[in-house]
């Protein structure tokens, strides 16, 4: 590994720790189990990895290994960001009216 | 995969991609913005990979390895779409603990590929070149914090699922075990690493065996950390495996040399690291506590002084719903008993009857209410309960003295006053709700049990206090009826 790219990574890494203090300080408790969800799909990221890994598997062993890898990147990112949509789409400032809820029961979301 | 390697528009699709998740998770700092942060985070992830795919694509990448990402990408992309459509809102820790391990998993997966691939050839040559034990240290915490998180978090899942029991499950010499495997797992990494910079010299067989004896060291600890854990203390534990994700995936992104990796996972591990904080302070017990295995360690310290039917007063449902409609303040405590009795949705049919008298009616959350952090909100704004009146801690606490009705639904340690004046309590130090200084209080409890801590409630001997013994969702029922009969 060349010192040159490590050093930059190391910078990248210790900025990027700082940076998620900062922000994540800053969400309230009501929103601790969509963020939970939320940075457990930018986690996801992973798939990047496991998509250079396939590509470049040239034996039998690298071949499984990157398949699990996709399959649980992949498992990861879909439905990660999938639930964390859900989860906040019910989110909502007003009390909803019995009308608005069976508009909701037939139409799906507002 | 070299940084060096990689086209200039995919490494600027990467930063714009790192930067939208940072953009994104600014966004959740209020509910009001924060689906459109959680979307901005998705766009950041599809314009990555869709860059990596490109990039794929321009190299020599066979049908073979098409095959592989394609069918990968279905097989668990579909999997990973199904649970997140399909499961309930109270699932959600179990769910969250799940996308731990697989990420984790994924991560080690990298490092596990990397070392068979690359470093085992290089260090059989005689040494290893340059820094290799650099790339070896990365591999290694990978291929350990990877493991941990995987096989940790799958007994999480598995315990919140139900397939294991919630209870602290001991086994003899577990303690013994974890510790081995804790030594046994960093000295051989050591040794490991030592092998990548050249200091020793080994075979490859060898260095695979070792390679395998530190993965079986990392993937058994996960399993013997996590199976002592008792139910309630799950949003600490599953906080803390989140944080172990980041760090894999930003040690993954050290191995494979891809800065939004390191990035991403640097993210998710401060957020980790911030969760798992607050859900130990809201338990008052220290992270180190919790780390050295301090986790399932209350048994025993059951006091015994259960006051059952001596200063219990009791409330009949008629004379709780008088008091809750003639009230003009009403706070609504709900523990983890509602989520489980799904009351949820009566909880809030309730408070619209109140409300609807004129009557303020707010909620009062406890950091550790649900399984994981925030559980509590997510199952309420599931019922419709507007986020407004879901109010932290910290923030209701001073409100208690001009509340004229405390309802407490399956919420029981969180209320616990012994917290603030028991030394000898366990959870003396907890932070909880001062539901005791409220004017009057009625708890719909099923019977006189005690809670996920073991110790005996003072609230309930409190004069003010009326007990109202029913199953949370019968009870609130009953409630509605009476309230509406008033």
């Amino acid at each position: 590994m060349n010192v040159g790219i490590l050093i930059d990574s190391l910078t990248v890494f210790v900025l990027a720790i700082l940076l998620g203090f900062e922000v994540i300080s800053k969400v309230p408790a009501t929103l601790h189990t969509p963020l939970m969800s939320g940075t457990n799909s930018i986690h996801g990221i992973v798939l990047v990895g496991a998509i250079g890994l396939a590509a470049t598997a040239d034996s039998p062993p690298a071949a499984v290994l990157a398949f699990v890898a996709m399959a649980f990147a992949g498992a990861n990112v879909v439905g990660g960001y999938w639930v964390t949509d859900r989860m906040l789409q019910m989110f909502k400032r007003h009390p909803v009216s019995p009308i608005d809820k069976a508009h909701q029961a037939t139409r799906g979301s507002r | 995969m070299n940084t060096t390697d990689l086209g200039y528009a995919v490494q600027l699709s990467f930063i714009v991609g790192a930067a939208l998740f940072a953009i994104g998770l600014h966004l959740m700092n209020s509910p009001a913005t924060a689906r459109t942060g959680n979307r901005l985070s998705a766009l950041g992830m599809i314009i990555a990979v869709t860059a990596e795919l490109v990039y794929v694509s321009q190299g020599h990448t066979g049908l073979g390895n098409w095959a592989i990402i394609v069918g990968g990408l279905a097989l668990g992309g579909g999997a990973g779409l199904r649970l997140a459509r399909t499961l309930p809102m109270t699932s959600m820790p179990q769910l969250v603990s799940l996308f731990n391990a697989v990420g984790g998993g994924a991560a080690a997966l990298l490092a596990l590929n990397d070392f068979l691939a690359l470093d085992g050839r290089r260090v059989l040559a005689g040494g290893a070149p340059g820094l290799d034990g650099w790339r070896t240290l990365f591999i290694a915490a990978d291929i350990l914090i990877g493991s941990v998180t995987f096989t940790g978090s799958l007994i999480a899942s598995a315990k919140l699922m139900g397939i294991l029991k919630g209870q602290p499950i001991l086994i003899p010499g577990g303690r013994i075990v974890t510790w081995f495997t804790v030594v046994c797992g960093l000295s051989v990494s050591i040794v490991l690493i030592l092998a990548g910079a050249g200091v020793v010299t080994y075979e490859t067989p060898v260095l695979y065996a070792l390679l395998g004896v530190a993965l079986a060291c990392a993937l058994l600890f996960g399993v013997t950390m996590v199976l002592p854990i008792g139910g309630a203390d799950m949003p600490v534990v599953i906080s803390l495996l989140n944080a172990f994700t980041g760090t894999a995936v930003a040690m993954a992104g050290f191995v494979v040399n891809n800065v939004m990796l390191i990035v991403a996972g640097a993210l998710v591990g401060a957020s980790g690291a911030i969760l798992t904080r607050l859900m130990a302070n809201a338990m008052n017990r220290s992270i180190a506590n919790i780390m050295v295995g301090g986790f399932g360690s209350q048994e025993g310290m059951q006091a015994d002084l259960t006051a059952e039917g001596s200063a219990v007063r009791e409330v009949s449902v008629d004379d709780a719903a008088i008091q809750l409609a003639y009230a003009s303040k009403v706070v609504i405590v709900p523990g983890y008993g509602l989520a489980v009795a799904q009351a949820q949705h009566g909880v809030r049919e309730l408070a619209d009857l109140l409300e609807a008298r004129g009557i303020e009616v707010s909620y009062a959350i406890h950091p550790v209410a649900g399984r994981m952090p925030g559980h509590m909100n997510v199952l309420l704004a599931e019922a419709n309960v507007p986020y407004p009146q879901l109010r932290e801690m910290d923030d209701i606490n001073p409100e208690f003295e001009r509340t004229d009705v405390a309802l407490v639904v399956g919420a029981n340690d969180v209320t616990n006053p012994a917290a603030r004046t028991d030394r000898s309590s366990p959870i003396y130090g907890m932070p909880i709700l001062d539901v005791d200084r409220a004017r009057s209080i009625i708890v719909v409890k099923r019977s006189m049990g005690r809670g996920y801590a073991g110790i005996d409630n003072p609230l309930y001997l409190n004069p003010k206090t009326g007990m109202f013994f029913a199953d949370a969702k019968q009870g609130l029922q009953q409630l509605i009826a009476a309230v509406k009969a008033v």
